[in-house]
């Protein structure tokens, strides 16, 4: 793992975070922090320690016959799986649309709701809605309700409007996964934008209307620009969510058909409650920390810089 | 003073186990079929006769399995009585997280118990989970459209008359599919039809030395004959449909035939849950080559976990709602047609239930023919016919199945899936250290 | 909903043309839940028809059906135990961060921020035998107790960090005044920061509430009988035998009509608060 993130960092943030004031003595920062960087901590430091050890341990719930040491038995087995590339990238495929679709659609959404219309607050109500739907549920009513490609809704509008039903689970079970989940997620990123644009300064708009900005320009100068900070904590908030995504996919997919589902959170759900094989859940585990811990650096850096600025 | 407590604690013990007991609770996990639900219903009967209370948690398959699964192993105790299938009770019974059944006392009746299914619940002759209710697999399919289109379905197909069958009653303009299958992933879900279908096709899931067989002929003849027949007839999003979806499809009046659950025929009878119920007849499961294996044999029945504290009481429940009696109180209270199939003789033998059940000889009959021992034609070093009785199967079930799914979905030929397969389940097997 | 919030009335046609957009975009984003309620009121048999039916007798017969097989207000009452109490815990817990991490910030403050995020990125999946075997020792399986404690630490990173973002928007010299009038930190923070944070306080306590409410990983897999919430209720619906999609939509329907509520009710609160400091 690396340096900014390990808990390395934060065994000492109680001597860290008084060191200025030091010099200024007005507070101790250490009691205040304390509690909540503790129990931050031992969540963490336990759970990740079990993991490790038990990463490089020969156990199977099921059968208490395999024991011992594995060494680094679980790491090659999983590093060695000819599926793990696919994985991989499923798991980038899922972030990325869900953060895509987000952002864009959020921000479009933000735009419009940010508009004069009739029933404006009821029509901000409907599009939150989707932010309070348990994921589970929304998944079942997607699949069954909305998708299903006989008796689902979508299904009748293609058919009536004289198209063909389109088999969503599989022809395109990775877009219909995206667009489950970026219904549940875009209200969160709209929720927020939206919140930014009230605070927009009314007067730069009118400023810029009487230059002449309209339309694209206006959005692309000055509501865009405005919005990067907003749009950095949806990325940043979104993505350690959509990192833990798998409800959806157990209920829709399987993980199917073969692999074109199956991301890295849901390979390690495979191996941990349905083989029990947790020195190999263990394993994917570990990886899927690094992993996470590589996208958080390159992405949480920069969009920590954002949101400081 | 202190003998007195003594013998306090021991009345008291004493008193626990008859009626006079003060409120003892038992905490039951069970899945959401329909079975299960009048037994939920019904129980608050055992609750009054017996003073004992009861708590339910009931879940969906997968979650119920998860949940009961993780806390079995951990020595957990949270339940005193857990609902399994006949996947696990062997196995768990082998690693003595299990009571034995076989005292619940001679009004039980453990002769009346259908052979094949007590075997499937037990380990070296050990009963570790009496049965609730038992299925196999067979053939619906629906008169109207046979009669229409002039075709007879013979007592036991052969694969490729329902192949023939299908294509003729294909009609997708008007949401008519030819054949129902399951496609869905899940070794509970494809994984198990397809392994009936390479049964009887004459395949094996693993050699006497337990190397798979994936690759083999009949592998590749019977899952080419799945994913054609089911490409061309079946019905849209078929790599998406478990049991659950296919039900749906079927009673709705969607599909021509559907080769599944005898479980399901009580509810595909029901007018009020089924827009076909007059419409729909059975038959066996179809065959290929070999008879063997060609239907499946599962159970839901109820375990008892040697980590809860009230074993006696949860033996009570486990005997009230598995016993005759309970399947006559069904059969009184909801209508004998929801009686609860495939354990009891008796319930064969009931003029009543054969009334109400058109379907019962073809269930017996399935039921019987489907040996957990002999699931194909060759020998095998494993028990059970749509699965293997190792604790590695979910995993690899699930992985072929995924496979299986892929081909169906026209990503990759049937042979390619199969080759991933194999390897799949090779590493799985090193990992697990077979051959053992 | 009037013209005063905007600097200037709109053209009629802009505002008509945004009011069959911000409408379109409204009903689509609502509609499955719209489809699901509608569901919930139609026999099973009609909640599969093709083509759908939008015109139907009601029944009640779904919510009869779920009510008598499950208990849903044991179940809700634990949903509203577990996070009101979790917020009200992760709340206490991260204030005191939040403000020491915003007011006296040292060298190392973010990445202690980005710490406490990254402790969010563990895969839940990959520890739940972990965790069990600590929840069976500690005597916490199936109680509420142990539900309020797993998703207060699933939470509270979030809670630190929107805390620390509102906080952040209090402009430091109100804060330096008091400080020079000679009010002690505890003063400064109870009657200087806390009136001046509180909606973004209360808009933090809401999303907390929202998430715990919506947690179904830990909350199915750490109870039994007694301290299942809603989420348990659910998993008690989905994916039966046979015909289950009006049924499911009416145990949805009453999973979700109390959080639903709820955010309506104080979605205005919540639109205020969320703004992470975007607002100067």
């Amino acid at each position: 793992m690396n340096a900014p993130l390990s808990p390395a960092t934060a065994a000492a943030p109680a001597s860290a975070a008084t060191a200025p004031l030091r010099r200024k003595p007005l507070v101790r920062t250490g009691p205040l922090l304390a509690p909540a960087v503790t129990v931050l901590l031992l969540w963490m430091i336990v759970p990740l320690a079990m993991t490790l050890w038990f990463s490089v341990q020969r156990y199977n719930l099921l059968d208490p016959t395999i024991t011992g040491f594995a060494g680094l038995d679980n790491y090659e087995f999983l590093l060695t799986d000819p599926a793990l590339p696919t994985v991989v990238l499923n798991t980038i495929k899922l972030l990325g649309g869900v953060l895509l679709a987000s952002v864009v659609v959020g921000t479009l959404l933000a735009v419009l709701l940010d508009q004069d219309f009739f029933g404006r607050g009821i029509a901000r109500l409907l599009v939150i809605a989707p932010f309070f739907v348990m994921p589970t549920v929304g998944a079942l009513v997607w699949k069954n309700l909305l998708m299903h490609p006989v008796n689902g809704f979508f299904a009748w509008l293609a058919t009536s409007l004289g198209f063909r039903s389109i088999d969503w689970f599989t022809d395109l079970p990775m877009a219909a996964i995206v667009t489950i989940v970026s219904w549940q997620w875009i209200p969160f990123a709209t929720l927020i934008l939206l919140t930014a644009l009230q605070s927009l300064d009314r007067e730069q708009i009118e400023a810029a209307r009487m230059d002449g900005a309209r339309g694209f320009t206006l959005l692309h100068f000055i509501i865009l620009p405005h919005l990067a900070r907003p749009i950095s904590v949806v990325v940043m908030i979104e993505t350690i969510f959509l990192l833990a995504v798998f409800a959806e996919i157990l209920i829709t997919t399987g993980g199917g058909p073969g692999q074109a589902t199956t991301t890295l959170t849901y390979l390690i759900y495979l191996r941990a409650l349905l083989e029990w094989d947790v020195g190999g859940a263990s394993a994917g585990a570990v990886l899927a920390i690094v992993l996470a811990n590589v996208v958080a650096f390159f992405l949480v850096r920069t969009i920590a810089r954002n949101i400081d600025r | 003073m202190k003998p007195g407590w003594i013998a306090a604690l021991s009345l008291a013990a004493l008193l626990s186990g008859t009626t006079l007991t003060l409120a003892q609770t038992l905490t039951i996990a069970t899945v959401n079929n329909s079975d299960m639900i009048i037994m939920q219903r019904l129980a608050p009967r055992f609750e009054q006769a017996t003073g004992i209370k009861l708590n339910w948690v009931v879940l969906e398959e997968n979650v119920l399995r998860q949940r009961v699964t993780t806390d079995i192993a951990t020595k957990g105790g949270q339940f005193d009585i857990v609902t399994i299938g006949a996947y696990e009770t062997p196995i768990w019974g082998k690693q003595g997280w299990l009571t034995p059944v076989d005292d619940l006392g001679d009004d039980y009746d453990y002769a009346d118990l259908f052979e094949p299914v007590k075997n499937g619940l037990s380990y070296q002759g050990k009963l570790f989970a009496v049965p609730f209710y038992a299925e196999s697999s067979f053939t619906f399919y629906r008169k109207d459209l046979f009669e229409k289109a002039g075709l007879q379905m013979p007592d036991r197909p052969t694969y490729a008359q329902v192949a023939e069958f299908a294509q003729k009653l294909h009609d997708p303009t008007n949401s008519v599919y030819g054949i129902c299958l399951r496609g869905k992933p899940g070794w509970g879900e494809n994984a198990a039809y397809v392994t009936t279908v390479v049964n009887t096709f004459g395949g094996r899931w693993f050699d006497m030395e337990w190397k798979p067989q994936l690759t083999s002929g009949p592998w590749k003849e019977a899952v080419n004959f799945y994913v054609d027949t089911l490409k061309k007839y079946g019905p849209p999003g078929a790599a998406a449909n478990g049991h659950n979806e296919n039900r749906a499809l079927f009673a709705s009046g969607n599909c021509g035939m559907w080769v599944d659950a005898t479980s399901a025929a009580g509810y595909i009878f029901n007018p009020k849950e089924s827009k076909v119920a007059d419409k729909t007849a059975f038959t066996n499961a179809p065959v290929a080559k070999v008879p063997n294996g060609a239907g499946w044999a599962w159970s839901w029945a109820l375990g008892i976990p040697t980590s809860t504290k009230n074993a006696d009481a949860a033996k009570k429940f486990v005997e009230w709602a598995t016993n005759k009696d309970y399947v006559k109180l069904v059969g009184e209270t909801e209508g004998w047609v929801s009686a609860p199939p495939g354990t009891r003789k008796s319930t064969y033998a009931n003029p009543d239930y054969k009334k109400a059940a058109p379907f019962a000889d073809f269930v017996l009959q399935a039921i019987l023919a489907a040996d957990p021992a002999k699931p194909t034609a060759e020998p095998v070093p494993y028990t059970g016919v749509q699965f293997v009785a190792i604790p590695e199967f979910q995993a690899i079930g699930t992985q072929v199945g995924q496979n299986i799914a892929a081909a169906l979905a026209g990503q990759t030929t049937v042979d390619q899936a199969l080759q991933t397969s194999q390897t799949a389940v090779e590493r799985t097997m090193r990992q697990a250290g077979y051959p053992k | 909903m009037t013209n005063a919030t905007a600097g200037r009335r709109p053209s009629t046609f802009s505002y008509i043309l945004m009011t069959i957009l911000g409408w379109t975009a409204a009903l689509v984003m609502f509609f499955p839940i719209f489809w699901m309620v509608m569901s919930a009121f139609k026999r099973e048999i009609d909640a599969i028809a093709v083509p759908p039916l939008f015109v139907f007798e009601p029944t009640l017969e779904n919510f009869a059906a779920v009510q008598s097989r499950a208990n849903y207000f044991g179940a809700a009452w634990n949903s509203i135990v577990i996070s009101v109490g979790s917020t009200i815990l992760g709340t206490l817990l991260a204030l005191p961060a939040a403000y020491a991490m915003a007011f006296y910030p040292g060298r190392r403050t973010k990445d202690l921020l980005l710490w406490m995020l990254s402790t969010k990125m563990m895969p839940a999946v990959g520890v739940l035998v972990p965790m069990y075997l600590l929840f069976k020792n500690a005597g916490l399986l199936d109680t509420r107790t142990g539900l309020v404690l797993i998703t207060t630490l699933a939470n509270l990173p979030i809670i630190v960090w929107m805390l620390y973002s509102f906080f952040k928007e209090v402009p430091g010299e109100i804060i330096e005044a008091s400080r020079m009038d000679g009010a002690k930190p505890f003063q400064q923070f109870a009657m200087v920061l806390m009136p001046l944070a509180l909606p973004g306080i209360a808009s933090t306590a809401l999303l907390s509430i929202i998430l715990a409410w919506n947690e179904a990983f830990w909350t199915i897999n750490l109870t039994a009988a007694n301290a299942g919430p809603l989420t348990a209720f659910i998993a008690s619906f989905s994916s039966p035998e046979g015909l289950f999609w009006a049924k499911l939509s009416a145990a949805s329907t009453l999973a979700v009509a109390p959080i639903l509520v709820f955010g309506w009710m104080t979605q205005r609160q919540l639109v205020r608060g969320l703004t992470f400091g975007a607002v100067k």
